[in-house]
């Protein structure tokens, strides 16, 4: 009994199967086209693994001009397509439906060109996020937005969902950092948008097409900006006593000014859960911990560091530790990148994504713990709080329908709550299939048509990942 | 010719909704030269003025369109605050100044341009750093998107293909801005003498280094001086300024004629990069704007070294600003895709923009989407119409 719906598949496309099977047979290798119901088990669901659903086929063509053909074929014959990168989604936005065809781009995952002078580096849509970074360390370099699922997720679905992650607070997420992407259209035409300046000139579709959910086009290729890291990087920890206290610390530092690399939250079950799994030495007699980094030279971290202090110690800081080697800083984040992780182990979770002005976090933060406790549920707080994106995991027992009711409930009234104290629903998951039906709660119905009609403009039979992102209503 | 200036949101969306012909979107009106000229009633937004919003401790700007950009950049650097991108006036270089006396640049005009200066190689563009619209499209709706915390991702994100839509897709009514502190210190590292290709070179190093250069600019000989300039800016406190300039003077030491401007003498310059201002005279001349890969500037420059002419780069060497006696649209434009750039017209007499595509060609399905998504705002053609492409 999931709450929620998925479109009524469309009994002539199921009935077609075969037919359709073999028509992208013609077009891919044996190899690259799943139909057996063993191997397409693999794809059936994302991150968001409460909801599944088996697709005709998966395709994992190997080329722009094989997306095409496909597309160009499943256009034809009226096949909805659910593009796919790693599957790493947790707002269930790579999910299929019955009646679609899932193209995977994991085949093409390989660099096409770098180049430092001018800081961009082109690359196939299935690679890893981390492998663009992994590929020019060695120089120096690295490439900005770093979601906690970087290690598997690829730039296509990045660029699909807009994709954040712990350091956007002075880098910027996805789409600023994305110069061109190559895209197929629904209808199979190849289109190149931007490039490797930093204008184009005409409509800003490269705006659009970042976080669009998979519902414009196909990337294959993007051009991203890569930058050269800093000379050094320190995360340092700090305790508190109360939530308050830290989220006024935070407030605090960014009104005076100083714009950290990265400032992110825990509270006290969020630090057990991490500190049992990582080991990295968080501080056990805290309520809550905010992880702040500063990057650049000694003198200037020394420097930057020294305020942030000043600023904590008005906030009754308890503990402040700094990491004395590369592997206590790498401790730390290890423990705050599988914060996620860590929590599956102890209990199957829902994380919500909702981002709130930062002035109202202490706020929210209380009101998120009476909200899971009035459903007689658990939840964990680790978070961007820099800049205010909230990650709530709401904890429950997956075979227990009433006990997942609850906790999807909870979740709802949590994002509900984020968008009226001036928020909004998702910071960088992305809406999929998740908070689909909330959308009426941040945008009137003029506003989500408005976004309707656009995506008719690229897509105009609707064919592209549908049920996704809009009330199915529309 | 009517000019209509609606006091409200609503009156606004009530004026396009009943329109039956196309309406010329403005704000001010001191880059309606920018663009291919277009017909009809003009409907202005400097009636619809004021902040609406302002937490600086939370770093978010929220305005009514018509609000002068001036009162929002004075008000907030009376908090220590300043927009990211660094928005350039263009009333000189237009030659608006005096046409539209008592009027100033909006911020809805700012954001309908996407305007964006030197800072933009760090800090993005206006359309990265803008958080949220109020829009009436071309039914005259009003509508919403975005919001005003910086990460958000729920929904289409119409914001950024209206930054740089030039009122073609929607009259812009209110304006959210993500902002940055003041930095402590700014100050400009120069080195005198080098060549086009060479000076390019010495910033790519720079943009390559960890310094954050926040501007990169480079003034060939006989603009302003007698020497070229090669100008790298670091903006941040004052300790790692000290620290960041020993750290170039070790990287460029091979470099003779080496100095560090501060103060007013810094500020001053990069006003002057931001605005034109080195090729805005002689008026009369044709300005095209040329987007590239930073390293491709000198090299499409060397192509066009016969049409005359001066220049300068900005962006590292990415914006390449021209100014020609006569536009030369095909050799420009033809030099400009070579190195996969694109020109952009940014200043010409009427005649000359209504016959020469102002903004850089299209391929066949981008102009194909250009069309049908004008159409999913402004299906009869209400906003702007022809503004960007003639026929759209």
């Amino acid at each position: 009994m999931n709450a929620i719906l998925f479109p009524i598949p469309d009994a002539n496309i199921l009935d077609k199967r075969d037919q359709i099977i073999a028509g992208l047979a013609q077009i891919v290798p044996f190899e690259n086209l799943i139909t057996t119901l063993d191997e397409r088990r693999a794809f059936e669901t994302d991150a968001l693994t409460a909801y599944r659903r088996m697709p005709l086929a998966v395709v994992l063509p190997r080329n722009t001009q094989e997306v095409s053909d496909i597309l160009t074929f499943c256009h034809a014959h009226g096949v909805k397509v659910v593009a796919r990168g790693a599957g790493t989604s947790l707002a269930g936005g790579a999910i299929p439906l019955e009646d679609s065809v899932v193209v995977g781009v994991a085949k093409m995952n390989g660099v096409l060109d770098v180049n430092f002078a001018d800081r961009t580096m082109k690359v196939q849509a299935g690679i890893t996020n981390l492998a663009i970074s992994g590929h020019i360390a060695d120089n120096g370099f690295f490439y900005a937005p770093d979601p906690s699922s970087q290690l598997a997720c690829t730039i296509g679905g990045n660029i699909a969902m807009n994709s954040g992650g712990a350091h956007c607070l002075k880098y910027g997420v996805t789409v600023n950092n994305i110069f061109g992407v190559k895209m197929v259209l629904m209808d199979g035409t190849i289109v190149d948008i931007g490039g490797d300046t930093m204008d184009a000139g005409g409509l800003d579709f490269l705006g659009l097409v970042v976080g669009s959910e998979g519902q414009l086009g196909i990337v294959t290729e993007a051009t991203v900006r890569i930058l050269r890291s800093a000379e050094g990087a320190r995360p340092v920890l700090f305790g508190f006593e109360g939530v308050e206290a830290a989220a006024a610390c935070v407030a605090a530092i960014i009104g005076e000014g100083i714009i950290p690399v990265a400032m992110e939250f825990m509270d006290k079950i969020a630090i057990e859960i991490c500190e049992a799994f990582a080991h990295a030495g968080y501080p056990m007699d805290c309520d809550a911990l905010l992880i702040i980094e500063v990057e650049g030279s000694e003198i200037e971290m020394d420097a930057q560091l020294a305020r942030i202090v000043a600023i904590a110690k008005q906030h009754g800081v308890k503990v402040v530790r700094a990491s004395q080697s590369a592997m206590e800083a790498a401790a730390i984040w290890k423990g705050r990148k599988s914060a996620f992780g860590a929590t599956g182990r102890v209990a199957d979770y829902i994380c919500m994504d909702g981002t709130v002005p930062t002035s109202q976090l202490s706020y929210v933060l209380k009101r998120t713990h009476e909200i899971v406790r009035g459903y007689g549920l658990r939840v964990a707080n680790v978070f961007h709080a820099g800049d205010g994106n909230m990650h709530p995991l709401i904890m429950y027992n997956v075979n227990d329908s009433a006990e997942q009711a609850k906790a999807e409930s909870a979740g709802n009234d949590i994002l509900k709550l984020c968008v009226d104290v001036g928020g909004c629903l998702t910071g960088e998951h992305g809406v999929g299939i998740e908070k689909r039906d909330l959308m009426r709660h941040q945008f009137s119905n003029i506003d989500l048509a408005q976004q309707r009609r656009v995506v008719g403009a690229f897509d105009p039979l609707g064919l592209l990942n549908p049920g996704k992102v809009f009330p199915l209503d529309m | 010719m009517q000019t209509f200036t609606p006091a409200t949101e609503a009156d606004a969306a009530d004026i396009i909704r009943l329109a039956t012909a196309p309406l010329q979107i403005e704000g001010a009106g001191t880059k309606s030269a920018l663009g291919r000229p277009c017909v009809g009633d003009v409907l202005r937004s400097t009636g619809l003025s004021g902040i609406t919003l302002y937490e600086p401790s939370e770093m978010v700007i929220s305005a009514r369109a018509g609000t002068p950009l001036a009162d929002i950049t004075d008000t907030i650097a009376a908090k220590g605050q300043m927009l990211p991108f660094e928005p350039m006036d263009f009333s000189q270089l237009l030659g608006t100044v005096d046409q539209i006396e008592g009027r100033r640049a909006t911020v809805g005009g700012m954001a309908a341009c996407n305007l964006s200066g030197p800072r933009r190689i760090q800090s993005g563009a206006a359309r990265d750093s803008i958080l949220g619209l109020r829009f009436i499209n071309g039914a005259g709706e009003i509508v919403k998107t975005g919001g005003r915390v910086m990460k958000n991702v729920t929904g289409l994100d119409l914001v950024k293909i209206n930054c740089g839509a030039f009122g073609t897709l929607g009259f812009l009514s209110e304006v959210t801005i993500k902002l940055l502190p003041i930095p402590q210190k700014a100050v400009t590292f120069v080195i005198k003498g080098l060549e086009d290709a060479e000076a390019v070179g010495v910033l790519a190093t720079a943009l390559g280094s960890p310094f954050e250069i926040s501007g990169a600019a480079h003034l060939p000989f006989g603009l302003g001086r007698n020497i070229s300039r090669t100008l790298m800016r670091l903006e941040n406190f004052e300790a790692s300024i000290t620290y960041r300039i020993d750290q170039l003077r070790k990287l460029f030491g091979a470099h003779k004629d080496i100095n560090v401007l501060e103060g007013e003498d810094s500020v001053r310059l990069w006003r002057g990069i931001r605005d034109v201002e080195f090729i805005a005279k002689p008026q009369a001349n044709i300005i095209w704007k040329i987007s590239c890969a930073p390293s491709n500037g000198p090299k499409i420059m060397a192509e066009l070294r016969a049409l005359g002419g001066t220049h300068y780069y900005d962006w590292g060497g990415g914006l390449v600003w021209l100014s020609l006696e006569a536009p030369h649209a095909e050799v420009v434009r033809a030099a400009a895709a070579r190195f996969g750039g694109y020109a952009t017209l940014i200043r010409a007499p009427e005649t000359v923009r209504a016959q020469i595509p102002v903004f850089p060609p299209e391929s066949v399905p981008l102009t194909a989407l250009t069309r049908s998504v004008k159409a999913s705002f402004d299906p009869r053609g209400i906003l702007n119409f022809g503004r960007m492409v003639e026929g759209i």
